[in-house]
This record gives C-alpha cells, structure tokens and sequence, in this order.
C-alpha cells in the first residue's frame, strides 16, 4: 500500500467535511488523517489528506473527490517537492522529578513546553511525522498522560501554488 | 420584484421550463402549495398516493422524456419516503429535482416535529444536495441544482427548504437558464487516433453499450459506429433501446442473464469498446476473467468509470455522442473482409444458442411480452418492476429506440415500476404505456392504481403472477437445494377485484389461446388496466450465470 498526500481545495459549506468524510468510510478508503482550515480566502478552506491504498484505489480517490460538487482542486503533494508539518501536544508526568530530562529532550527537539503543573508539563512539537513520532517515543518512558496530534499539513515548495 | 421564497420556487421552475411536479403536501410545504394554487396553472401537479410514487414517477418522467423529472415532499416522513426513489434514479444516473421542506429554520437541530436531517440522510445518494437557509439564496440554489442534475453525469439533486424560507419575501429577478455545456474538453485528437488505431487494427471488435448512450441521446451515432466498425453490439440492462434490437449486428443483453453469444462474444473478442457502460458486478461477474483476451476501450463521461471497476487499455473520457461523432467523422470504412470470420462466429452461436424457454405448460410469459411487442408493433414503452418479470421483460420485447425501456438497474427497486409508468405515461402521453410486473413487486405500491386511475393515464400493468417473489425463489431452486424460505406468496389477493376496487379495469389472462383476446381488450380501453397472467409458479429466467461464475458459464434452459 502506497501514501499520498492530497491537498483539496473546498468551497466553505457546512457539510463539506461530512461529504469527504462520508467518501472516504462509504466506499472503504484509508484516510490516515485530515486536516482543515481556512484559507486566504475565507469563502474556500483547504483541507490536508492523508490516504493509503494500491495505485488504483489512490486514482479513484483523487477521481471520486473530484465529483463531488464543493471540491474544487485536488493536488497530490509529492514527499520531495513538498513541505509537511504536524503539531503534537503531550502531556507527561513530571512526578518523579524528571522534568531536566524531558526539558533536554525538548531542547534538542526545537520543541516548548507550554504548560507546567505540579505533576505534569505539556509540551508542543512541530515537525514533520518523523520528528513528531520520535519525540513521542522518547516521551513514552515518562509517562504520556495525554497525546493530542493535528494530522498532517503541507504545501508545495517553492513559487508554485496549488491554483496554478 | 418582491416575491416570497414559495413564489420564487414556482418561478424558477417555470424558468426551467418545468411543466410537471409529482408532489405530496404537509405542512412544511404549505406555503409553497398556497402559492401553487394562486398561481398561474402553468405546472402541473400530479399527487400520488405516496411521496414514494412521486419520486418514482420523477424518475419516469425524467428517463422517458429526456427533461429533469421534479418531485416535492414535506419535511420528516414526507422527505423519508424519498428515499429509495432518489437512490434509484442516483444508480442510474437519472436527472432529478427533489424538493423537501423542513422545519422553520430557528427548529432546526432540535428534534422537531417531522425534522429529519435530510441533506445528511441523502448525502450518499445525490449527486449534491442543499439546504437552504436564506431566501435571497433559494433562486441560485435552485438554479444550481437544475444545472447540476443535467450537467456531465446526471444524477439527482435535493433541495432542503426550511418552512420560514418560503414564507419570507425578497427581491427576485428572471434569469434565461444556464446552459449545460458537452463535457467535450478530454476528447483530444490524441485520444481520438489511439482509439481509431484500435478499431483498425482489431480482428474481433465487440461493444458493449449502457445506459450513457440512452441519456446522452447517442442512438444514432452509435448505430452508425457499429456499422462503420462492422462490430457486433452487446447491450447492458440499462444499455437497451441504445441500439435497434432488430440489427443484424445486435446480440442482446450481456450478463448474469445475457445471450450466451453476447456473454462468449466478450471472452474471445480481442477489442472490447464499452460506452457509456460501467462493468457492473451484473455485467462481469468474475472480473478476473472478464473480457480477459481482450483490449479494453473505455468512453465515458465520468472520469471517475475509467479505471474503476476495470483496467482498461485506452480511453475517452466525455461526452458519448460528441466522442462517437468525432470517431464517426475520423473513421475510414474498415476492412470488413479481415472481420468475416469474427461476424459468421457470432451468427452460427446465435443460430445455435437462441433465446429459448420452454413451450410446454400454460401460460408463458416470455410469449406475453413477446405479444405485446407485436401488437404494439415494438412502440411501446415498457417500465418494469425487479424480478424475473424486470428479466422477462428486457430478454422478450425487442427495443429498437431509446427511452421506451425503463428499469431500476443499479438500485433493482421493487415497486419502481407503477410509479415509473405513470411518470413516463405522462411525459409521453402519445405513447402506449406497459409496466410489467410480479406480484409481489407490484403489491409493494399498488397503491398507485388509484393515482393512474384519477389521472386517466391509459397505463397497461401486467402482473405477471407466479404467486411468487420468483426471482429469490429461482435462486433458492438453483443455488440452495430448493429450500423456498419466505418466497412462496400463498396470499388470496385477487388482483381484478383490486383493480376494480381502484376504478381500473381488471383482466384474468389464464390460458395461452386468449393472450391476444386479452391485450387487444386492454389496448382498446381507454383508462388504466389491470392485467393478472396466471403463470407457473416454478418459470425460471434463463440464461443465468452462477455467482462466482466467468461470464461464459452460463446455465440456459436445457442444460
Ligand atoms: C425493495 C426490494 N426488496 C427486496 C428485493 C429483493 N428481490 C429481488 S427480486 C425479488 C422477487 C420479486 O418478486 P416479484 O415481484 O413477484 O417478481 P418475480 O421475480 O416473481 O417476477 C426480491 C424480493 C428487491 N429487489 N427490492
């Protein structure tokens, strides 16, 4: 099974995220993740999707979203032509006066901790999957108390935007 | 002009050219019924015993005329009993406008009285759908739908109206109707000479037609194709009509109950051309075997076909009839010499393998149907229920024009067939009108009887009655050692006193020797008819091929 990274312009209607959704679950296709959000220009959001599947289902994914109505583009983000990012949240227990540690960790990782309570500290990491998952590995021996991750974003590199 | 959200819908169907609705009232729509009966009577309004009928008839409408077929309902249960009409006319790509009120907009999301979500429950079943929660909206959403039923692939589109939207009043303005564009920008010249280099090069060209050609009215074009190519001509369920039944180059349905000459046509052509066609699972049965010897050629106008249920080798993605008129006008004649062999194959399997049933035994009803061709001199449109009666039907009359075979397809809807008829009965009211029927199909919403009865739509039903919900049982009979669970109707229903209960005119058909008696008598009369063939409980549709089968292991009568 192969990955892709599909960008997917949409006009701004409520129940567009219902009719990708519902795309995706009625005719069976693994969706990794799927992020959405406004875009400049507020009357079409842009939405990030992360599908898995063989050659042919990744071609009728890109095909069935190009029926429906409120899509107006889809784009395939190519890995070596593309910027990825992900955001993570993490909570993890400071109990055990660990909190150096983690805070090396964090430091190596460019990532911030943004909340500090007695038993805790949550931390926010942006990165591409890569980095995301390895900090979340090494956050595992502390104890993760919560895990909170966005999906991931992109945008082609380079001049070039996804109208043209 | 100020006008209210209710005389802006009327409006804008007008503008459409809209001159029927098939609707049901409530009181979500009360409004927009008040303005239909102070309004200028330039829609017709047809009511149905149930808002099931109403979407059916839509369908009918819509297949038989080639027009955008409109039907209305309240808000809740009203919307619901849309349902299974949207889903039909969705799998067969037919233009619809369905139209529900809903609840004031400030009861939305509350759990109203009547609220349903309908927007989410026909999600999956529209090509789009709207709700509208503004009036100055409601004549661009209109507007858009009907543009977006007709446009590329067809398809139905539903509109969800709030009570309060109908009632409030804004500005409105006439518009002329967008016109819908050919979907003509992927037929490349590329794509045009790849597809000719096949077509010269093939030895045993076979087409296997759909219902594309029926909807994009490519009859003609394909007729003259067919000719050019010198190939023979396979026909899906919904592809019949699509091209003359009577040619010489036609070879009948292909499929789960194709000609066997259609279905061994397809394992040893070397070029396969599907247009307008989907390669149903009713199609190709084992897909792995399927057309396995050959190149596949694919037309279609719905990108997304391509590729999908089938690899193909090359195609056109667009319109049909302006892909076969651009191959039309590329195409030399071909070589016809090269393809004798090919053509004397497929005329010694269709001397030798002949649509057959059994003579034997009463009352047959591929001889009904057969009948009714001839004494309709094949004019006639026939609407089906689903069943063996829906397979009788497609196998036994002879299509030669598009349009006069109207069936649920892909959804195989039970109790489509009534309301069907009596949309297309009145979308073509100088036609002779037949729905063929099972009896349980046709207890499902015989309640419409009382529908073509008010509407005094000459319309034939003719159930064929095998006291039996005949197709499962066929297959309880072949696949699951006869155990007949649930398929056998002992019911004491006497479908002539129904039918004169209703205002029809009801008709026994008991014996072989009246047949013609007794369709000339319905033909004769001028209002609805009721005709109950009493026929063998054990009649099987053949040829049928087994689940799991390849295409040309078929099961025919004798074997
Ligand atoms: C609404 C609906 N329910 C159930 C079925 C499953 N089904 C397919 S054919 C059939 C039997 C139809 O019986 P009848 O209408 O008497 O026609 P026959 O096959 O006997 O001609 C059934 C139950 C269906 N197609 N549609």
């Amino acid at each position: 099974m192969n990955r892709q990274i599909l960008s997917v312009l949409v006009d701004n209607q409520s129940g567009v995220l219902s009719r990708v959704a519902g795309l995706f679950s009625r005719r069976g296709y693994n969706i990794d993740s799927l992020s959405v959000g406004e875009t400049e220009d507020p009357d079409v959001s842009r939405m990030t999707i992360v599908a898995r599947g063989d050659d042919a289902t990744l071609e009728q994914i890109k095909k069935q979203l190009n029926k429906l109505i409120d899509v107006i583009k889809v784009v395939t983000l190519e890995p070596g032509d593309s910027v990825y990012r992900e955001l993570l949240l993490v909570k993890v227990q400071t109990a055990a006066g660990n909190r150096a540690s983690i805070s090396e960790i964090v430091d190596i990782f460019r990532a911030k901790i943004i909340d500090v309570a007695p038993q805790s500290m949550t931390v926010e990491l942006t990165g591409d999957e890569s980095k995301v998952n390895a900090f979340a590995q090494l956050m595992q021996p502390y104890g993760i108390i919560e895990i909170v991750r966005t999906g991931l974003t992109a945008l082609q590199r380079g001049d070039k935007d996804i109208k043209n | 002009m100020q006008l209210t959200g209710a005389e802006i819908l009327l409006e804008c169907l007008m503008e459409q050219g809209v001159d029927t609705v098939f609707g049901y009232p409530g009181g979500a729509v009360l409004n927009i019924y008040d303005a239909l009966a102070k309004y200028p009577h330039t829609i017709r309004h047809i009511l149905p015993s149930h808002e099931q009928g109403a979407a059916h008839a839509a369908d009918g409408y819509a297949r038989a005329t080639g027009k955008v077929g409109v039907c209305l309902a309240t808000s809740g249960p009203g919307a619901t009993n849309l349902v299974t009409g949207i889903a039909t006319a969705y799998m067969d790509s037919v233009p619809l406008v369905a139209i529900t009120g809903n609840v004031p907009s400030p009861l939305l999301g509350k759990d109203s009285f009547q609220e349903v979500d309908i927007t989410g429950i026909t999600m999956p079943i529209t090509k789009h759908n709207f709700i509208v929660k503004d009036v100055r909206n409601l004549a661009s959403v209109l507007r858009k739908a009907f543009y977006i039923a007709q446009e590329g692939r067809q398809g139905p589109v539903l509109i969800d109206i709030p009570k309060d939207i109908t009632s409030q009043q804004t500005d409105f303005r006439c518009e002329v109707p967008k016109t819908i564009p050919k979907h003509t920008g992927l037929i490349t010249a590329d794509a045009i000479t790849e597809a000719i280099r096949l077509l010269q090069s093939s030895k045993q060209p076979l087409i296997y037609a759909g219902g594309g050609v029926v909807s994009s009215n490519a009859a003609s074009d394909l007729l003259r194709f067919a000719e050019k190519v010198a190939s023979p001509v396979v026909s899906s369920l919904m592809g019949l009509g699509g091209f003359p039944g009577n040619h010489p180059l036609f070879c009948g349905l292909i499929g789960m109950h194709g000609m066997k000459t259609s279905n061994l046509a397809s394992s040893s052509c070397d070029l396969l051309i599907a247009v307008g066609a989907r390669f149903s699972d009713r199609v190709v049965s084992d897909i792995k075997r399927f057309a396995s010897s050959a190149q596949i050629l694919h037309i279609d106008i719905d990108p997304a076909e391509i590729n999908k249920n089938i690899h193909t080798h090359h195609h056109i993605t667009g319109d049909i009839k302006s892909v076969l008129e651009r191959l039309n006008v590329a195409l030399e004649p071909l070589d016809i010499e090269s393809k004798q062999e090919w053509l004397s194959q497929i005329s010694s399997w269709k001397t030798q393998f002949p649509l057959s049933y059994g003579k034997s035994g009463g009352l047959k009803p591929q001889y009904i149907i057969e009948r009714i061709h001839a004494l309709t001199q094949g004019q006639a449109i026939i609407t089906t229920e689903v069943g063996q009666n829906q397979i009788w039907a497609a196998q036994s009359y002879t299509y030669t024009l598009p349009r006069t075979f109207i069936s649920s397809g892909g959804l195989g809807t039970m109790g489509y067939g009534l309301g069907a008829s009596i949309g297309a009965q009145i979308g073509q009211p100088n036609k002779q009108v037949f729905n063929i029927a099972g009896d349980g199909s046709f207890r499902m919403n015989c309640n419409e009887l009382a529908t073509a009865v008010e509407y005094e739509l000459p319309i034939i039903i003719v159930i064929l009655n095998n006291h039996a919900l005949g197709m499962v049982r066929q297959w309880q009979d072949l696949f699951y050692d006869k155990r007949y669970s649930q398929t056998t109707l002992t019911r004491s229903t006497d479908f002539v006193k129904l039918a004169e209960a209703y205002g029809a005119l009801g008709l026994n058909l008991t014996r072989i020797e009246d047949v013609d008696t007794v369709l000339t008598q319905a033909l004769e009369y001028s209002g609805t008819v009721v005709v109950n063939c009493e026929i063998d409980r054990d009649d099987k549709v053949f040829p049928i091929v087994p689940p799991g089968a390849a295409i040309e292991d078929v099961i025919t009568e004798d074997s």
